[in-house]
This record gives structure tokens, sequence and C-alpha cells, in this order.
């Protein structure tokens, strides 16, 4: 309940405060959030089969977030960025949709 | 799917509502931030997204060639620029010279006018006015005092109503007076002379001159030196019959 709270908040505080994205960060953002949703997709589906631990999202959502980072930082400095940025949101999608799967198939029985 | 402890549907239902009772634990809080990060990123980035220009996401090598073509479009245009400027220039010295030439050719329409006679003319010169009553005054003696006037330097002259110019010609009438330019004129004769007042006036007077002469006949003659006089009398001009303009070289 506190996380969706804080997801509201989060995006009301976007929309209303309007502040700007720092430019180092722009190219990062996208693919951090992507990164945060697989986090996010995960935690459900662990809560759903009982095993969510506080510790284990915290922590994988602060990696999933900075590794994704890392690997555009890295394929912007090798010259492959935008290979490497598409690489990273196939995965990560993919990684979403099985997660998405299971949510359903517990919630749903389908 | 193996670690999955059960597949049933309100089990699993009863864990997740379970997971989102709000407990007010430091770990819940935590988490609760972190979701409210991702909602600001959410936000953020939607919104720059659909107000960008594309450019701020855009990599390297498309930055490159939307520059290279940039350049090249504003070369293009420079250069059109350059050539519209040029052709501006050009008609502006064009309407300059125009301009000129019209002016010019005003001003020499207008010395020609007074020449021909096909203008009314002012400015500082003498009235003479010519009195026979004994009916001496020939046309030869009108011709002389004609000569002296241009010989002084007027400019423009009339005779009575009748312009004087190049063409003039003077005759004795049949039955006293004198005609001009087939206009017949009797005593007293007025003529206006356009020109410098004093050397006109002294010419007319010289020792033997038109002056002397006329009171010799009998006649009377006064000569006014004026600031301004008005020689209002026109000439039609008339095409020449044969004289062609002939290229000066």
């Amino acid at each position: 309940m506190i996380a969706v709270l804080g997801l509201i908040l989060g995006i009301v505080l976007g929309l209303v405060l309007q502040p700007a994205v720092p430019l180092w960060a722009q190219p990062y953002l996208p693919i951090a959030i992507v990164a945060a949703l697989d986090a996010v997709f995960g935690a459900v589906r662990a809560a759903v089969e009982g095993l969510f631990d506080d510790r284990v999202f915290v922590i994988s959502f602060l990696a999933n977030v900075s590794v994704a980072a890392l690997i555009v930082f890295l394929g912007d400095q090798l010259g492959v960025g935008a290979q490497l940025s598409t690489g990273v949101v196939v995965v990560l999608a993919v990684r979403i949709f099985s997660n998405a799967a299971a949510i359903r198939r517990h919630l749903l029985g389908a | 799917m193996s670690a999955t402890p059960t597949n049933d549907p309100a089990a699993s239902r009863a864990r997740l509502r379970g997971a989102l009772r709000p407990r007010a634990s430091r770990s819940q809080i935590v988490i609760g931030l972190l979701f409210a990060l991702l909602g600001l990123g959410l936000a953020l980035q939607v919104r720059s997204t659909a107000q960008s220009d594309g450019l701020t996401t855009a990599r390297e090598s498309d930055l490159v060639r939307i520059l290279d073509s940039l350049t090249n479009r504003n070369d293009r245009l420079a250069a059109e620029r350059a050539d519209l400027e040029a052709t501006r220039e050009a008609l502006k010295s064009g309407t300059g010279q125009s301009s000129t030439a019209l002016a010019d050719a005003r001003s020499r329409a207008a010395t020609l006018g007074i020449l021909a006679g096909t203008v009314a003319a002012k400015g500082p010169g003498i009235d003479i006015t010519i009195t026979d009553p004994a009916g001496k005054v020939d046309a030869a003696t009108l011709l002389d005092a004609v000569q002296e006037l241009r010989d002084a330097g007027a400019e423009a002259l009339q005779i009575g109503n009748v312009r004087v110019v190049a063409q003039t010609w003077l005759l004795d009438g049949s039955n006293g007076g004198i005609t001009v330019d087939g206009t017949t004129l009797t005593s007293p004769y007025r003529m206006v002379a356009i020109g410098d007042p004093r050397t006109m006036s002294g010419a007319l007077r010289i020792p033997g001159g038109v002056v002397e002469s006329l009171r010799n006949v009998g006649a009377d003659i006064q000569v006014t030196e004026q600031v301004q006089v008005q020689v209002t009398a026109l000439r039609v001009p008339e095409s020449p019959q044969y004289a062609r303009p002939a290229p000066s070289r």
C-alpha cells in the first residue's frame, strides 16, 4: 500500500514540480526506469508467491537500475550505445513479460 | 516454476493483499521511497519525451549527420542571400541612375524651353519702352536693339507679346508699325529682357548705340533696370523640316 502511495506521490511530484532532468542523466533515465519496472514486476511476482522480502527487493531495485545505467554508459563509451541500449531494453522487456505471465497464472489460475 | 509453493489463485491473492497491507516498518518506508523515485522518473521521462525535439536523445552520429545537413542548407541559403543582395544593389543603383538621368533631362528641358521660347521665364532684367510718335522707327532699328540685347547676354526676350527666339524675324509694317513673327506691333514698343540689367542697359546706352540713334530720329526710349521681370510670351515650337539630330562624336 505504501508502495502504491509512493508511486502516485512520485508521479504527482514529477507532474507538478516538473524538475529539469540533469543533462548527464538524460541518456540513463529511460533505461533506469525500465530496469526499475523489471524489479517491481519481480517483486509483485514474489509477493504473489509468498517469497517477497523487503531487503531483496530494495537491493534488486537499486542493482537493476545501476547495472542498466552502467551498461548504457559503457555502451556509449564503446560507441555501441544505441545497440546496447536496445539489447538491455529487450532483455528487461522479456523478463517483465515472463514475470507478468507468472503473476497472471497465480492470480487467475490461467 | 518449481519454486512455486502453491498454484491456488485464492491463496495467491491473499498473499498479495497481505503484502500490500500497510505496515510502518523501516523497509516499507524505503520501498515507498523507491516507488516514489520510479514515479518521478516516469513522469519526467514521459514529459521530456513528449516535448523534446528528438535531438536530446539522438546519438552522436545522428547529430553529426543532422549538423551536416544543416550546414549544407545554411551554405545554400547564404549563397542565395548573396545573390539576392547583389540583385537588390543592382536594382537600387539602377533606380539611382535613372532618377539622376530624369533630373538631368528635366533641367535640360527647362533650359531648352527658355531658349526655344516654349516656357515663360522670370528673373532680373530690364523693361524697355520705345515711343515713336513720328513713325520713324523701323524694323532695322528694333533689330539693332534686339542684337544689342543678345550681345549683352539677354537670355529671354519679348517684344510686345511676341517671344523673340533664334528664328524671330522683323519686318517693316505696310502702314506703319513693325511686324514681328507675323504679329504687327505699333508704337509704343515694349520690350522685356532677362539678363544682367546693368550690362544690358549699358549696352543700349553706349555712344552711337541704340538709345542715341533712336533719340536722333525723334523717338523716345525708356530703360528701367528691375530686380524681377517676367517674360510671359510663348512660342509654339516647330519641328525642323530638314535638320535632323546627328550623333555627336
